[in-house]
């Protein structure tokens, strides 16, 4: 090492090789293995004192590899120094620093009276850096799931790997790294592609590394691989006339699978066609990870229909130009289309309205009852959302309908084959039987908006049943108190909420949301108690057979059982629920707008106003207050409100306005005064009229007022009278602000 | 496919693996003379996977999935089919290039056929077991399941055994281009699949989804849970096993039945994995002192 360190201490850098070859590697593990290998080598060379510079991490199924370039030599040699005692300490003092340094007096350094213990820590070779580092590396790698395998594993203590480690490669300066993991020595030597290669390939450095294995029929860069997969992907399908579907996680996750990627083109037999389009993407996809194409428009935009062709990607450059590979992946595919066209022919021969009757089978929740049961509360909800004209222009009736067909297709064959197209399959169904088209959208888009982003359904009765959906899934759970907690939302219902805003939103719709809630927690609870009742009323009749009456008394007491009025829905009611969730839904907005640029505290200003119900009118008065607030005026404005509302809470004011002055106020006094007899009503008249940018004008001209008023009155006089009015004037001032939004919820 | 020799035969085709993985070193075994859903029931897999000794075999496997029967009328679903079965372990070194190149040996060539291994753990509830490995694609189908046992009978397996699981007739109907199972050529003398299958799978069919007798399949159950108890009791494992096996079987004819509902479903399931835990656990406590002595660094 000292040799080493002799000749070569300069600061010339060099690279660094490894490779951690293994049997084939998950292909959606690839990102976080490149990601976790290079942080926890940047982690050991940091902790070795070793700078790094440039770093590139790549994978194939069968490898991870990263170069480091711009590594030293060997680290630094580190002169470090602790301060000791005075010279002419107690020896006990000076005892003691030695014993902690393990030096002698003699080899103390001494200055001002002082003394250091000074040690030489030497650089260390980065090679054997390195070769420490690697063991670790391998052993600490935070593989989502790993294995044991072989001989080593008669062991449990023998290493765990994503899949068995086959070899490593560990090249420094070009050098091999002197290291070994378990059973498996570093060394300069690796293996290609499964197929097209066979025998050891010796790599020689970190510069020749790609370049061998590309010889080798293996693509190291997983960019390049993409890339190439897209690039030639695309052009199969151009070559055929058609247009290809993009599918970027498609691409990765078929870069991830091959070490030689080759797009093949294939097609299969048109009658398929006649299964939905999107159950033929599903299964391609998810099922055989081919790609899809459409039929060229003539306009160009890819809304072609979908095209009997499908694009899988081999691994190898096959001896046959790959005809048997397409033929192979065409019969796979006929296969699964087949099984498919059997559930979408099988699905048919019953109406969507059959169908539900099969969801009185299924458990919605075990305390909420079966989807039937949901299904019920949505319908009744939906109607009741379009009678009130909450959805306008929405037909009761087809509300009704829509929303008791919603679920249908839960219970069909082919949403049991593929769970991800609820809704779609049942529009699908829904247009085969002839219903309108309003029922078939709804029942086809109720569950939008999934997540943001996605599309806001606006067609009234998709509006309506989405909306009743929603609001039915928020209360019934808050209900059972099953509300999300922390990271825990196994309902969904903070993406329920965030729906149900977006609807909203989009759509302007105009309501009191605490009427929409209180409406559907009354359908909720009369379900529930109307369930009970049954239940006890038929426990009561039975117990009434038993008896031992003759057959007269036993009608009369079946008759007073049938009849017994046993709770109300309105003694059921939880007061406290609309409270609950209007929080809950205040916490989604701030979300749902964080993205628009919302500041969060000004939706609690509004908020903390109380009495507003409706969302619409309550985004317009935070998005009219945010403009106001950015400008000067509205800075201002909020200095002297925070001003007068810190004297009103310091001297516990709760008086009002005089009624009239003992005293002849001051031109600041007298202005403010004038200016909230102007302004005051102005505010409250443009707020009542929705006008709410009027409202911010008409407090914006309290700005000039209030702070000559702080500038040239005193409120804290002498004189309890003069003091008393013009507490009572501050106060005036902060009402009238507060008819706009609460400003003591306003950061800043 | 090799462009010169004709493809092989159902038959032939089990007899190249056999001799390919006896030249391998694997025991050639017959199948277990009882009703089992997969070829890892076999007590050469299931409990010889557990414990230090080293142990390589290989075999046929006639599987029962009652419920996947479709009367003989769909072409690639059966209620009775052939898996061949590989264990080796400690899992070799080369076991994925051992594997190809029985790919090779019964006429998959590499260079014609994209064959990959993608991810699919495998996990069974009722054997209380679990592994890591692929389900290998030829060409986009999936024609065996590669995998590296970690646990068996909720026991670790030291050292890991790989296995491997062949379709028979998928892999066949490949090899031969046949798209109908019936229609695979079962000895390369005229003699077709259908003409030995057909009428197993109509009758078997009808007997699983109609005919057996609930009543006799529910006492069954209990009888093997009871059996199966009493000879752990009496510290004989093998058999012990074998009541294990066949209360597994006649759970799957009650689903088969349509009388086991969702809930009870899981609770059957625990069940038979007690059972298979109980069996493996008996066949531990008799071995291991045996292990202990010829392999010392071995520990449960």
């Amino acid at each position: 090492m000292s040799d080493r360190l002799a000749s070569g201490a300069t600061e010339k850098a060099r690279a660094f090789l490894l490779e951690l070859r293994s049997e084939e590697i998950p292909a959606r593990m690839q990102a976080g293995a490149r990601a976790d290998l290079e942080k926890l080598f940047r982690k050991e060379m940091t902790t070795a004192g070793v700078s790094v510079g440039e770093v590139t991490v790549w994978s194939t199924p069968r490898r991870l590899v990263l170069i480091a370039r711009g590594l030293p030599v060997a680290t630094a040699a580190i002169s470090e120094e602790l301060k000791g005692p005075r010279v002419g300490a107690p020896p006990q003092a000076l005892e003691g620093f030695l014993r902690k340094t393990g030096l002698s007096e003699d080899q103390l350094t001494e200055r001002d009276g002082v003394f250091y213990a000074v040690t030489e820590k030497p650089g260390c070779a980065t090679a054997d850096v390195l070769a420490e580092s690697i063991p670790a590396i391998v052993r600490a790698f935070p593989w989502p799931k790993s294995m044991r395998w072989g001989a080593a594993s008669l062991s449990s203590e023998s290493l765990r790997w994503v899949r068995p480690l086959s070899g490593i490669v560990a090249l420094f300066d070009c050098k091999v790294v002197d290291c070994a993991v378990g059973d498996i020595a570093a060394s300069n030597h690796t293996l290609g592609h499964r197929f097209h290669s066979s025998g050891p390939i010796q790599i020689d450095g970190a510069d020749d590394y790609a370049a061998k294995l590309r010889a080798a029929h293996v693509i190291v860069d997983h960019e390049e691989r993409q890339d190439f997969i897209r690039e030639h992907a695309l052009a199969a399908a151009h070559a055929a006339g058609l247009v290809m579907v993009a599918d970027e996680g498609l691409v990765v996750e078929n870069a991830g699978l091959t070490e030689w990627p080759v797009p093949l083109l294939g097609r299969f037999d048109e009658a398929y066609l006649d299964v939905p389009p999107e159950v033929i993407q599903l299964t391609a996809r998810t099922n055989q990870k081919y790609f899809i194409c459409r039929e060229r428009t003539p306009e160009g935009a890819d809304e072609g229909k979908l095209a009997n062709a499908f694009i899988c990607t081999a691994n190898i450059v096959a001896t046959d130009h790959g005809e048997a590979i397409v033929d192979g992946n065409r019969k796979v595919l006929a296969a699964r289309l087949s099984d498919a066209r059997f559930f979408w022919e099988q699905d048919r021969r019953k109406t969507l309205s059959e169908h539900a009757d099969g969801l009185a089978r299924i458990t919605f929740h075990e305390k909420l009852g079966t989807v039937a049961d949901k299904v019920e509360r949505v319908a009744k909800l939906a109607e009741w959302l379009a009678q009130e004209g909450i959805v306008p222009n929405c037909d009761p009736k087809l509300a009704r309908q829509a929303a008791e067909l919603c679920k249908a297709d839960l219970v069909t064959e082919m949403v049991g084959e593929f769970p991800e197209l609820q809704g779609v399959i049942g529009g699908y169904y829904a247009a085969d039987e002839g219903l309108p088209q309003a029922v078939t959208e709804a029942i086809r888009d109720h569950y939008k908006p999934v997540g943001q982003g996605d599309d806001v359904p606006t067609a009234p009765v998709t509006v309506a049943v989405s909306l009743a959906d929603k609001l039915d899934s928020l209360v019934s759970f808050f209900l059972i108190d099953l509300k999300p907690t922390g990271s825990k939302d196994p309902f969904a219902l903070r993406r329920a909420a965030i729906g149900t805003l977006e609807l909203i939103f989009k759509n302007q719709l105009r309501f009191r949301i605490d009427k929409a809630i209180l409406n559907a927690q009354v359908v909720r609870r009369t379900q529930e108690l109307l369930a009970r009742n049954r239940a006890i009323k038929s426990a009561l009749i039975d117990a009434v057979q038993t008896l031992e009456l003759d057959g007269h008394d036993k009608d009369d007491l079946v008759e007073v059982a049938q009849n017994s009025r046993l709770e109300t829905v309105f003694e059921q009611l939880d007061p406290f629920l609309e409270f609950g969730l209007l929080a809950f839904f205040a916490d989604r907005l701030k979300v749902q707008q964080r993205e628009a640029g919302v500041r969060h505290d000004l939706i609690d200003a509004v908020f903390a106003l109380g009495g507003e119900d409706d969302l619409v009118r309550l985004l317009a008065r935070v998005h009219a207050l945010q403009a106001f607030i950015g400008t000067e005026d509205g800075t201002n404005l909020l200095a002297g409100y925070k001003r007068a509302a810190n004297i009103l809470k310091k001297e516990s004011f709760t008086g009002g306005e005089a009624k009239s002055l003992s005293y002849s106020p001051e031109p600041a006094e007298k202005a403010l005064m004038d200016a909230l007899d102007l302004a005051g009503p102005q505010a409250a008249a443009a707020v009542a009229g929705e006008y709410f940018a009027r409202a911010m004008a008409a407090l914006a001209t309290l700005r000039a007022p209030i702070d000559a008023f702080f500038d040239d009155v005193t409120v804290n006089d002498a004189d309890p009278a003069k003091r008393e009015a013009r507490l009572g004037l501050l106060a005036r001032f902060r009402d009238a602000v507060h008819s706009v939004a609460d400003f003591s919820k306003i950061e800043g | 496919m090799r462009e010169t020799a004709r493809p092989l035969s159902f038959q032939d085709m089990i007899l190249r693996l056999h001799a390919y993985w006896s030249g391998h070193g694997c025991l050639i075994l017959q199948p277990y003379d009882m009703r089992v859903g997969a070829g890892t029931f076999h007590p050469a897999t299931t409990l010889r996977s557990l414990g230090p000794e080293s142990w390589n075999a290989a075999y046929v496997q006639p599987s029962r999935r009652p419920t996947d029967g479709r009367y003989g009328k769909n072409p690639n679903r059966l209620q009775h089919y052939y898996q061949y079965q590989v264990i080796m372990k400690p899992s070799p070194a080369n076991f994925q290039e051992l594997y190809l190149g029985s790919l090779l040996e019964i006429g998959i060539d590499p260079l014609a056929h994209d064959i990959r291994f993608v991810e699919d753990d495998w996990e069974s509830p009722t054997l209380g077991a679990w592994g890591l490995g692929w389900e290998v694609w030829c060409d986009g189908m999936e024609v065996s399941q590669f995998t590296y046992f970690q646990q068996m009978g909720g026991f670790d397996c030291k050292p890991v055994a790989g296995e491997l699981t062949y379709g028979l007739e998928r892999l066949a109907m490949y090899i031969q281009g046949v798209d109908n199972v019936y229609d695979l050529a079962f000895n390369g003398a005229g003699v077709r699949y259908g003409e030995v299958f057909l009428k197993n799978e109509q009758e078997f069919s009808k007997y699983n989804f109609e005919v057996a007798d609930t009543d006799s399949l529910f006492k069954g159950f209990q009888a093997a849970e009871a059996e199966c108890q009493r000879c752990i009791e009496a510290d004989i494992p093998l058999a012990a096993y074998d009541q294990a096996i066949e209360a597994s079987h006649l759970f799957n004819l009650l689903q088969a039945r349509g009388v086991i509902s969702v809930q009870e479903r899981a609770s059957y399931m625990g069940r038979v994995r007690d059972l298979a835990k109980g069996s493996c656990q008996a066949w531990i406590g008799k071995n291991t002192a045996q292990w202990q002595a010829d392999y010392p660094e071995w520990v449960l």
